[in-house]
């Protein structure tokens, strides 16, 4: 077994964070889409982006 | 400052120490402090076209967009957590104005000031397990249609031996064969999941707190092998190096399993209220 220390901070690890983490303050207009549904809309786009046969979320929600 | 309000982190007065005058945040625009009750926002404008609800669902959308807006807000994460110990706001959170987010701040305040305690001199680590395990039946059965779409015999047997399965002599020895293998394959797993439990146990004991992030998917990581464990564990900065030295000493003699650390993070996972997610 290795332990391995990146130098590039991966993107996957930043996203963990930055959308699952981080505090969530609600009570503005533009900030409803700052809550849990962006997690579920950015995994889907990444998801989307890795795998083009997977279609958008927004034509046809899963 | 015109446009809406992009908000990185509330901190505590930097008082003397500034931050780096080439820093830039999202939309390429540096980031300024606004203080507010003795608390500071680190705020930078950001335009409507992009930054209004509907555009930014769209960019979304875009992992270009996505990636270059998330490490934007890194950098000014990271920059502030050179100086003090930010306490970061989710991706994407945007006011109005900056009277939008000193309300905020006059609302959230009680709740940001207990918090910024609990993170003050304070890091996040993050620690992942991967189990990797050569799945043997799988290999051979997939390494199957390409074969018969195109090679010729001849090679029948220098694949046999690479993916190392032994001559079938009947039905019930192909079936013994891929019980036994299925059976060490449970127990990889159950060791590998074991050993995560352990290291978690271990860390957590040594961390102030700890939060278990969701599996990352291979699809996005594009990292080999199953994340087994994806933690993160808040340490004070002074602790650190301990910390590490804690990871590192999970070298053992488990073939198949890597763990990777990364960090020191400002406490992103740590946000929450005490005792819940981050989120």
């Amino acid at each position: 077994m290795t332990v391995v220390e990146r130098r590039e901070i991966a993107l996957v690890d930043l996203l963990d964070r930055l959308l699952a983490g981080g505090v969530v303050i609600t009570g503005d207009l533009t900030l409803r889409i700052a809550d849990v549904d962006l997690v579920r809309i950015d995994l889907n786009a990444l998801i989307s982006s890795v795998n083009a046969q997977v279609p958008s979320p927004w034509q046809e929600p899963l | 400052m015109s446009g809406l309000r992009y908000v990185y982190a509330i901190c505590r007065p930097l008082g003397s120490t500034t931050l780096p005058s080439q820093l830039t945040g999202v939309a390429g625009v540096p980031p300024k402090q606004l203080t507010h009750h003795g608390l500071v926002a680190i705020v930078s404008a950001v335009p409507e076209e992009d930054f209004s609800e509907e555009p930014l669902k769209a960019h979304l959308e875009d992992l270009d967009w996505l990636s270059a807006t998330a490490r934007a807000h890194q950098s000014v994460i990271d920059a502030l957590t050179v100086v003090t110990s930010p306490l970061p706001l989710r991706l994407a959170t945007v006011f109005r104005d900056d009277s939008g987010v000193r309300t905020m701040m006059e609302t959230q305040e009680e709740t940001f000031r207990r918090t910024l305690d609990r993170i003050e001199g304070r890091v996040e680590w993050g620690v992942k397990v991967y189990a990797e395990f050569s799945e043997s039946s799988e290999a051979s059965e997939a390494s199957d249609s390409p074969r018969s779409s195109g090679a010729s015999g001849s090679t029948e047997v220098s694949e046999d031996t690479g993916a190392k399965s032994v001559k079938v002599g009947s039905g019930r020895d192909y079936l013994r064969q891929r019980r036994q293998q299925r059976r060490a394959h449970e127990d990889k797993w159950e060791q590998a999941e074991e050993f995560a439990r352990r290291l978690h146990d271990a860390l957590s004991r040594f961390a102030e707190d700890a939060r278990i992030h969701a599996p990352q998917n291979p699809a996005l990581s594009r990292a080999s092998g199953r994340n087994v464990l994806n933690a993160a564990y808040l340490v004070p900065r002074a602790e650190s190096e301990e910390f590490v030295e804690l990871v590192d000493c999970t070298k053992g003699d488990e073939p198949g399993l890597r763990v990777e650390l990364t960090g020191p993070w400002a406490a992103y996972s740590f946000s929450g209220p005490a005792g819940q997610e981050g989120a």
